[in-house]
């Protein structure tokens, strides 16, 4: 489908481009990886804490590295004035969104690789990988979808640092309630706990959805 | 030379009679409404302080329940205005419903926060704390954000259709999320149950407290629609004037 | 000419308290060249702007071949082929690159030969994987004049094309705009050099402060009295 292709194409020549560049991951990863040193230090774990903390600390740092990266890849376009060169063509502005939304979720899943082996170290936790994975995969996805569209939004302002997380942070609170919970739960298992995955779903499935609509309106002048 | 197209007089002549009528009609509409809310601001502090019985269980300390629910419901429903009139312009691209949206984001934003800090004093005299992580409050603490970011943005775009555009979409977002959110928290809290801000919650409120109830929702809902005409209005004026300002600048 | 390929009516374009286009009334027929000029803010790259559907104008409208600027954005962008002031192409990609990515955005059937042709059309065949970073300003413009062609457009639009190009670069900008023409589309380009303007177009379009102050066909014209006009315009 034609529809597809224009995604992966314009997807492929982001990660092209910033590859080539290598602007990027370096920064957000060390940013993540300090962001977990300080928690580390901030709340003076000792061995009984540790559990509890883990799980918010693992998300602080990756909800503000996605504001990192989520600035940048759009940012990338307007640079020059121009995400032009991209809107100048007939290409669906719904496969634009899906693209930006693609590239940020692998950029802060490069990220989130990198930290997950040094916050198990860190907080002295076992990881899980496997059922950690889904929990990971819904609650970036919950984050870039919104944020995506947000930083589309932003960018066009001045204050664009200081205005997406301002913008994006109240709207993401149940993913993040729901991570933070279900990460929880993987270290220290819980009875009744309520269906955080099934919620971290559904907040995925509307938001893309709304997002994706919603996303020419931002991005057409 | 010029390929404008001049008006001639008579239409010209139209179109300002036409305005003109209209703009008698309005201060009319608003002293009414003014007039409407005076007299229920006057009844509602009577019914509150006199009229209405003191609770049994929190003394004299509930009465500022009847300022809180009525806000704290409007300022919620005014969030469901922004988001309307945003799909409205969206559909339609008819600034007027954007005038509306942003009027109402203001008037809401304030009555919110009245509806906060109230409840906040009311948390504080009935169980001691400023603050309580309930999923009402809690809620009702995002959408403030919501609208604080609405506003911003707005005010960081400017009067511009990118930026009526750029709020639409902010409050369509901000709509569907509230439930969800709402939800969320109360999921969060099942697991850390806390003190529970007694909202409306009583089953049996006597008779003489929900009359005292229902006029204060009234004159609240009075006060919200004076101050929405009020910055309604304003947002048209402050539009047109900008209009005029660009057409005349050579 | 019965109906004009690309038309406006009324177009103004204000960008919060600044009005940068008054009213233009405008018809360009197929196969018609026309030349715009005017000083600089006068409004040139606005209107090239809002025929290229990158920005929608703030009353009026502007159809090409009977599609309407604003509601048929998608299908007036594949009508259009717009060469800007900026190449708008991707640094970090080689032309070759380039040129098959907005392929893909065209949906233009057999990218890659019709990539190779452009290439090899304005010169560039042998920096075909070289990245658009490294290339000069004259090379990048005419690889953005390759971009523009990709999907065959009807109606070539172009802002300043004189400017930052060699004399290959000028006679490719020329050789391009009789084939257009000669094809039966249309071109609107926009230029400060009045000789060029005489030479290329058939018509000649001067905007003053947002508004057309002359319009005329440019056979007969005199090159002195037009640069007196000009210079009027311009002050």
């Amino acid at each position: 489908m034609m529809f597809l292709e224009q995604v992966m194409a314009i997807l492929w020549k982001d990660v092209r481009s910033e590859w080539r560049s290598k602007q990027m991951w370096t920064g957000m990863g060390l940013f993540a990886i300090l962001v977990l040193v300080i928690f580390n230090f901030a709340f003076d774990l000792r061995v009984d804490n540790k559990a509890a903390v883990a799980p918010g600390a693992l998300w602080v740092a990756f909800v503000f590295a996605s504001m990192l990266g989520l600035g940048r890849t759009i940012a990338v376009e307007r640079e020059k004035g121009t995400m032009d060169r991209l809107l100048l063509c007939p290409v669906d502005r719904k496969a634009v969104y899906l693209a930006k939304l693609l590239g940020n979720m692998l950029f802060i899943g490069v990220v989130e690789i990198v930290a997950l082996p040094i916050f198990a170290v860190l907080f002295d936790v076992p990881l899980f990988f496997g059922p950690l994975l889904p929990i990971v995969l819904l609650g970036t996805l919950g984050i870039a979808a919104v944020g995506t569209l947000f930083a589309a939004m932003a960018a066009a302002t001045r204050a664009r640092e200081l205005l997406l997380p301002i913008l994006v942070f109240p709207l993401i609170v149940p993913v993040v309630i729901a991570a933070v919970r279900a990460t929880g739960t993987l270290l220290v298992p819980a009875a009744n706990e309520p269906p955080w995955l099934g919620l971290m779903a559904a907040f995925d499935v509307i938001f893309l959805s709304v997002s994706m609509l919603t996303f020419e309106y931002i991005v057409d002048e | 030379m010029a390929l404008a197209k001049r008006e001639t007089r008579v239409e010209r002549r139209d179109a300002s009679a036409k305005e003109g009528s209209q703009a008698k009609r309005l201060p009319v509409i608003s002293m009414v409404l003014l007039a409407l809310t005076f007299a229920g601001m006057m009844i509602s502090i009577w019914m509150v302080f006199i009229y209405a019985p003191t609770d049994a269980i929190e003394g004299d300390a509930q009465r500022i329940f009847y300022f809180h629910l009525p806000s704290a419901i409007i300022g919620m429903l005014a969030f469901a205005i922004v988001a309307v009139g945003g799909v409205v312009y969206l559909w339609k691209k008819d600034e007027r419903w954007d005038w509306a949206a942003r009027a109402a984001a203001e008037v809401g934003a304030v009555f919110l926060t009245f509806a906060l800090i109230t409840g906040s004093i009311w948390g504080r005299t009935t169980w001691g704390t400023w603050w309580t992580w309930d999923a009402r409050l809690t809620t009702t603490l995002i959408l403030w954000f919501i609208y604080i970011g609405y506003l911003m943005l707005r005010s960081y775009m400017g009067r511009s259709e990118a930026g009526a555009r750029a709020g639409a979409v902010l409050a369509i977002i901000g709509l569907i999320d509230v439930p969800i959110i709402y939800e969320s928290v109360n999921w969060w809290r099942t697991l850390h149950p806390q003190a529970v801000l007694p909202i409306g919650s009583s089953p049996q409120l006597p008779p003489e407290m929900l009359l005292t109830l229902l006029v204060a929702f009234v004159t609240f809902t009075l006060l919200f629609s004076l101050l929405l005409m009020q910055l309604y209005q304003l947002e048209k004026m402050q539009t047109l004037a900008q209009r005029l300002r660009a057409s005349v600048e050579v | 000419m019965d109906t004009p390929l690309l038309e406006t009516t009324g177009l103004k374009k204000s960008f919060g308290l600044k009005t940068v286009l008054r009213g233009i009334d405008l018809a360009v027929c197929s196969g018609e060249s026309v030349a715009l000029m005017g000083a600089n803010g006068a409004g040139k790259t606005t209107l090239l702007r809002i025929l290229a559907c990158l920005t929608s104008p703030s009353s009026g409208s502007a159809r090409i071949d009977g599609w309407d600027s604003g509601r048929d954005a998608q299908r007036v962008r594949r009508l259009v082929g717009f060469v800007a002031h900026q190449p708008y192409l991707y640094d970090e990609l080689t032309a070759e690159e380039n040129l098959l990515f907005f392929g893909k955005m065209y949906a233009v059937k057999d990218a890659r030969e019709r990539a190779a042709q452009l290439l090899q059309r304005v010169g560039l065949e042998k920096r075909a994987r070289e990245r658009v970073g490294v290339l000069s300003r004259g090379q990048a413009q005419r690889l953005s004049l390759a971009r523009a062609l990709l999907h065959a457009p009807r109606v070539l639009l172009l802002d300043e094309p004189d400017a930052g190009l060699d004399e290959q670069g000028y006679e490719l900008v020329e050789a391009v705009l009789a084939e257009h023409s000669a094809g039966g589309g249309a071109v609107l380009f926009t230029t400060h050099q009045l000789e060029r303007a005489l030479k290329l177009a058939d018509s000649l379009v001067m905007l003053g402060k947002g508004r057309i102050v002359l319009q005329e066909k440019t056979a007969g014209l005199e090159l002195e009295r037009m640069r007196q006009e000009y210079q009027e315009v311009v002050r």
